[in-house]
């Protein structure tokens, strides 16, 4: 068995697949050290999804792959899978040597980036001074740097306050966190300690429109969405974060099918891909979710690989697509495999694009309502679980799997 | 003050660089100029990266001749010393009646060019070569030698093969004053004043500020700047040529081309604009290349953009380069130098080495050192892909910037080498680290600490070099 990625996906695969007695495991791990993002975030907040306990992002890192070593599952550090070279053939690029890598099948699990400024079109100049939280989080923490000293921060939703906690206990101002949604997106507690206890202001419904400034940033224009309205805020340093990305190219490279709604591979509920064999879990199915629900990812998608490494089965079979309409944007897994060889007993994950109050989302298919459930609220760029058991409801030739609010049921178009 | 050189070559962007190179094979003393940090800091690096055939240049022209000529020399000079070229050919695809007949015009002035080759496309033939065209390409005509270079690579193997030849390199040093006793001129540039016998003026954008210098005043330069978007790689097997829209009177419009890297690149622009530093990106210009580029590939505008840049080409009032030479005076113009430079570089050097001969006494070296710059690529074997070279050297197969996977040796490589990257922007155009996907949110910390191990320099000052 293979698994590409040593974060928090990977080493809970890597742990589970071990406790089920499969028998070599073996992970490639681009970094020198194996834990995936939680490495550079050097505050509490991980763990509690799945292992019940709260930690630092560096101790739950080294937890991971310790536990993924003490099963017994080999992770080779410096090695990045460069090319496919068979359907489960991949090629290594690791300081002792470029060799090929061969499994009975194969688990993406390679994570997600944050959508740079450029990926984001705001025009401006190019100065220094302009960061994602990843690159923030590793001169800060990695590299021992102060970013600068002023600081506007694009986002206002989990990380984004990450990276306020990040530049305030490293001694830079945030001058202000911009967001083109009416209000924060992130837990109540962390958004009073960023604007009380910091005084952070919070521009709403706002868009960072230019960046100014010769060799670094002097400063950035903000725009307000609905009024048009334009202010210029002095900084030095500009921290985009969260519109998070799938690193998904080596899944596009091997020719998977991809969701066009998360950008990654299309993986059903037993995080089988198109590709036979090849499996897909955590952060590369969707983006950014905690580093806890990746894991539990990884977990769950162990059970699919052992049975498949049993019996070699479970491709061929139809797949029916779930499809969402907005206000929805997009749910993960994405399609069911007939028959799931077993009940489907984890959630899915869903986004929304808007905040709502008192929802309720409907899993249809063709007319039949397969699944009706309540949510007090419905948070954009938060993790949304809709509860699984549904599916086995879902029929080969009833057409595609419906995902809709109650209240919106046919607005926008499908996806 | 030194003992006077027999060259001085202000500028080195591409055609400087050229230039010095071709002077480093003789017998003089030679100095290159540059105000900027490093080689090709300027119009070089921000540009379309096509290798031009100079087909459509306007027959009878300096620009034609030139381009003609550094095209057959940059090809071999390419697979020499390692320039990633790669020879796509260009598509020049005609949306409406209006621009197919334009197409035989075009055929006609590339034959009176010497361009040979050229074939029409019907619209079936083109949707057959560049299936993901969008909807409504009616004709094409197909341009088999254009093909794409590396705008970095170029300056400065050139700059390279120059230094090690001899030639003195100066950075950071801006030409503000020029005396002269008839003979030697005393160029102020900071706190070394430089005294030269001859004077080549490569400057691109400041190239009217030298002339003035010299009093003289035969044109202006007014940048003309444009906006490119570059997507990822993942967009590249969504063309397999250059394409390019019919030209009309007033600009070459807006083209799709892949680049060496393996990505795709959107533009240009063009807008006159009066500040010569001002290489911002607008949301109009922006806009209008995404608006072009979704009518040309649709599929592009899904995909991801790892960066977006402004280049400011050196125009002038005239359509033609501004090639004088004053014997007299011991001054050598090579302004006016638009787009077509990085092609055209190596027809200019030679023809700068044929005027500067008539009066300067030169001789062949005997022997010349050549070059070989690092594999960068995607046509190449790169160093992550070349397995005698890790066994040999394992910091060839330690990946520091995993989207364009550059490796540990390549940093240190270009950290020594004779013209070196003084921080992360010149490792970005030696090793393509930090241009890829993900624009630093995985390798920056570690490549700040790298560089600042390498070259025992604290790490905040590459931070602040990074731009």
């Amino acid at each position: 068995m293979v698994i590409v990625g040593g974060g928090p996906a990977g080493l809970a695969a890597a742990a589970e697949l071990r406790r089920r007695q499969v028998g070599r495991v073996l992970v490639l791990e681009r970094e020198g050290e194996p834990g995936g993002i939680p490495r550079d975030c050097h505050h509490a907040g991980f763990g509690w999804p799945d292992l019940k306990r709260m930690m630092s992002g560096p101790a739950y890192a080294r937890g991971c792959a310790a536990r993924a070593r003490a099963a017994g599952a080999e992770i080779w550090t410096e090695s990045s899978a460069t090319r496919w070279r068979g359907a489960r053939t991949l090629q290594v690029t690791s300081p002792h040597g470029l060799f090929d890598v061969s499994g009975r099948a194969v688990l993406l699990a390679t994570g997600c980036r944050e959508r740079p400024r450029a990926a984001r079109l705001v025009p401006g100049t190019r100065p220094a001074g302009v960061l994602t939280t990843g690159a923030l989080q590793r001169i800060v923490h990695g590299a021992r740097e102060r970013a600068g000293r002023r600081a506007v921060v694009v986002g206002a939703e989990h990380v984004s306050y990450s990276a306020v906690h990040t530049l305030t206990a490293s001694g830079t101002e945030v001058a202000a966190m911009i967001t083109d949604l009416p209000r924060h997106q992130t837990y109540g507690p962390l958004a009073w300690l960023a604007a009380g206890r910091h005084g952070i202001p919070l521009l709403a419904q706002s868009e960072l429109t230019r960046i100014s400034g010769k060799g670094r940033v002097d400063g950035v224009e903000v725009t307000h969405r609905t009024t048009g309205a334009t202010q210029s805020i002095a900084c030095d340093t500009v921290v985009f974060t969260g519109d998070w990305i799938p690193d998904h190219e080596l899944a596009r490279a091997g020719g998977l099918a991809m969701d066009p709604g998360t950008r990654g591979p299309r993986v059903d509920a037993s995080y089988r891909t198109s590709g036979p064999g090849v499996f897909a879990a955590g952060n590369l199915l969707h983006g950014a979710e905690t580093a806890g629900i990746a894991a539990l990812e990884g977990r769950a998608s162990a059970a699919g690989i052992a049975r498949f490494l049993a019996d070699g089965a479970g491709w061929g079979a139809p797949v029916v697509p779930l499809s969402v309409t907005r206000p929805l944007v997009w749910i993960s897994p994405n399609a069911l495999g007939l028959p799931e060889a077993a009940p489907v007993d984890h959630p899915f994950v869903l986004r929304v694009a808007e905040f709502l109050r008192d929802e309720t989302v409907d899993v249809r298919q063709g007319a039949r309502i397969l699944h009706r459930e309540r949510f007090r609220a419905l948070v954009p760029n938060r993790s949304i679980r809709l509860r699984g058991g549904w599916t086995r409801a879902v029929v080969a030739d009833g057409g595609p799997v419906l995902i809709s609010t109650a209240s919106r049921p046919r607005e926008g178009e499908a996806r | 003050m030194a003992a006077p050189f027999d060259v001085a070559v202000i500028g080195a962007g591409v055609v400087g660089a050229a230039v010095a190179r071709a002077l480093s094979a003789f017998d003089l003393r030679t100095v290159l100029i540059e105000a900027g940090p490093d080689v090709g800091t300027g119009t070089s690096k921000a540009n379309t990266a096509i290798l031009h055939t100079g087909f459509d240049a306007a027959p009878g022209s300096m620009e034609a001749r030139l381009v003609a000529r550094g095209y057959a020399l940059m090809s071999a000079y390419a697979a020499e010393v390692g320039i990633p070229v790669e020879q796509t050919g260009a598509c020049l695809v005609a949306w409406n009646e209006d621009e197919v007949v334009q197409l035989p015009v075009i055929e006609e002035k590339a034959a009176a060019n010497g361009c040979r080759g050229l074939r029409r496309l019907s619209g079936d033939e083109l949707y057959a070569m560049e299936p993901h065209l969008g909807p409504g390409a009616r004709a094409g005509l197909l341009i088999p030698g254009e093909g794409i270079v590396c705008p970095f690579t170029a300056p400065l193997a050139m700059a390279t093969e120059a230094v090690v030849n001899g030639v003195e390199l100066r950075l950071d040093s801006r030409v503000t004053s020029m005396e002269s006793d008839g003979s030697i001129h005393v160029l102020g540039c900071g706190p070394d004043p430089i005294a030269a016998r001859y004077v080549v003026n490569a400057a691109g954008l400041q190239a009217d500020t030298i002339e003035g210098l010299f009093g003289r005043h035969r044109f202006r330069v007014r940048p003309r700047r444009g906006e490119l978007i570059v997507y990822d790689k993942m967009a590249r097997r969504l063309l397999s040529h250059v394409l390019l829209p019919v030209p009309t009177k007033t600009t070459k419009g807006v083209l799709v081309a892949p680049t060496v890297f393996g990505n795709v690149l959107l533009g240009p622009t063009a807008t006159d604009v009066d500040d010569k530093e001002d290489r911002s990106t607008t949301r109009e210009g922006l806009e209008y290349v995404l608006a072009k580029g979704g009518r040309v590939l649709p599929a592009l505008v899904n995909e991801e953009v790892t960066a977006t840049y402004a280049g400011l080409r050196a125009a002038t009032e005239s359509s033609d380069y501004q090639i004088h030479f004053d014997p007299v005076l011991r001054y050598l113009c090579l302004g006016g130098i638009r787009s077509t430079g990085l092609s055209a570089s190596l027809g200019i050097a030679e023809h700068a080495v044929e005027l500067l001969a008539g009066p300067l006494p030169m001789t062949l070296k005997r022997d010349r050192k050549k070059v070989r710059m690092p594999p960068v690529g995607e046509g190449m074997v790169r160093a992550y892909e070349d397995a005698s070279l890790i066994a040999r050297d394992p910091e060839y197969g330690r990946i520091v910037c995993h989207c364009e996977r550059v490796t540990a040796g390549e940093i240190r490589d270009a950290l020594r080498s004779p013209v070196p990257a003084r921080g992360l922007e010149g490792l970005r155009r030696r090793t393509r680290c930090l241009q890829g996907r993900c624009q630093g949110f995985y390798c920056l910390g570690g490549l700040v600490s790298l560089v600042a191990r390498e070259t025992g320099r604290p790490a905040a000052a590459f931070l602040e070099a990074l731009a």
